[in-house]
């Protein structure tokens, strides 16, 4: 994917206050073997808390737990 | 009364082949939705006298002051869905020619001017925040965060629902959901700047991010077929109460009025964030139930994406939007607080009917076999 002026759109990661990372741009997502992980949108958040039923991706359940981000 | 326009004077001049299939029908449910129809089910002529028209407003006027409870009142409801859907095109036999007509636009915004009174007066509203994204969004996250006084919605589907109430949970829903993310795209040009992206982001993961099969819309049809239901728009129109009218009323009436961007923006918010959490559990009630992944695709979908858009919302679309103009802060928060209350009062007329053992919907569907066929 290329972004301004034909340039792969560099990843953004933005640390949501309390919440999941959230992850633009371009970025490979694997798991530790180096299989990549599908990543069906454009933008995916990803798991901070530990509790996520679909890690790496948030579920939301941060708030049910009351997860405080460091 | 039910109308249902003759097949052959539906074949006018407007063909909509998108629509193929079962006509959609509508029964009136009092005497302003009756005139509506009436009106907007024939091609107008150019004579008000004729098409019946001239005293439109004055009718929905008469509805307003009668009406103890708009937001439960069927004919104002229905009504006010009915002109709403002339800019959807939810109603496949109304006539095209409709949908700036002077007369049906003066009705709608008699309606519309009661409905939102009624909304302001009835909302509860938490303290405003700093018109800051930081502030906006943990203020919106603590509003969503708020457990509701009634009896849970998802959690009821979670643990106890039967399939024949999974039916009606799914009929209730498919008046939005078969719509899904189209009342918040009508707010997109009425934003600039930082809170359009974020509102274009959101949408564009609705809308499947080029994959017509991954529409979100989309996907809740093909959960609705594999529960064995029609996915015809408004098939169920008949078959759900005023206050789940309201519920999309209420979007339609944020996202097409650009005074009220701020609320649609908050509404969106709060939407997105009471969404992952509650989607987790209808997957594990309809599972339950013995459906399979392709019907619990949708509710799957939604726990990762809203997990997504709840971000994006809270921040980027009504946090930078109070920051951009804050004259808009206490209309944003409210958009947020109208959609938890009338998304309560719609979830607790579904609950406490099954509570008491009753169909969550208007009128048994065994009597009217044959349309989910």
């Amino acid at each position: 994917m290329t972004g301004m002026a034909g340039r792969v759109d560099p990843p953004q990661i933005v640390a949501c206050p309390n919440g999941p990372l959230l992850v633009r741009g371009d970025m490979d997502l694997t798991t530790p073997d180096g299989e990549p992980i599908e990543r069906t949108r454009k933008t995916v958040a990803l798991c901070r808390c530990g509790v996520s039923a679909i890690k790496p991706f948030c579920d939301g359940t941060h708030k049910a737990i009351g997860f405080k981000a460091p | 009364m039910a109308l249902t326009l003759p097949s052959d004077s539906r074949q006018t001049n407007s063909p909509a082949p998108e629509r193929a299939g079962a006509p959609s029908t509508s029964t009136a449910r009092g005497p302003l939705s009756d005139r509506i129809l009436h009106v907007i089910l024939r091609e107008p002529t150019g004579d008000d006298a004729l098409d019946g028209t001239t005293d439109l407003a004055a009718r929905a006027t008469v509805a307003v002051e009668a009406s103890t409870d708009i937001a439960r009142d069927d004919d104002i409801q229905l009504a006010l869905f009915l002109l709403y859907g002339l800019h959807y095109g939810s109603l496949a036999d109304a006539h095209d020619g409709w949908e700036w007509h002077p007369h049906l636009i003066a009705a709608r915004r008699v309606l519309e001017a009661a409905f939102e009174a009624q909304l302001r007066r009835d909302v509860p509203m938490p303290e405003l925040p700093e018109p800051t994204a930081a502030a906006v969004a943990e203020a919106l996250f603590t509003l969503t965060s708020a457990e509701s006084d009634g009896p849970s919605l998802s959690r009821f589907v979670a643990a106890k629902a039967t399939r024949e109430q999974l039916e009606e949970f799914l009929i209730h829903r498919s008046i939005y959901t078969l719509k899904e993310a189209d009342p918040h795209s009508w707010a997109i040009p009425r934003l600039t700047g930082r809170p359009k992206a974020a509102l274009v982001e959101i949408q564009a993961d609705e809308y499947g991010g080029g994959r017509p099969d991954r529409m979100h819309a989309a996907i809740f049809a093909g959960t609705m077929r594999g529960a064995g239901l029609d996915d015809t728009y408004g098939a169920y129109l008949d078959f759900v109460p005023a206050v789940t009218l309201a519920s999309l009323n209420q979007m339609s009436m944020f996202g097409l009025n650009r005074r009220l961007r701020g609320a649609i923006a908050g509404h969106l918010a709060a939407f997105e964030m009471t969404s992952s959490i509650p989607n987790g559990l209808y997957a594990r009630g309809f599972r339950r139930n013995g459906f399979d992944d392709d019907v619990c695709y949708y509710f799957d979908e939604h726990v990762e994406a809203d997990a997504v858009h709840e971000q994006i919302a809270g921040r980027d679309l009504a946090g930078a939007l109070a920051e951009d103009d804050p004259t808009l802060l206490a209309d944003i928060v409210f958009g947020a607080a109208a959609c938890l209350t009338v998304d309560g009062w719609a979830s607790d007329v579904i609950v406490e009917a099954w509570m008491a053992g009753e169909s969550a919907l208007r009128m048994p569907r065994a009597t009217t076999a044959g349309i989910g066929a």
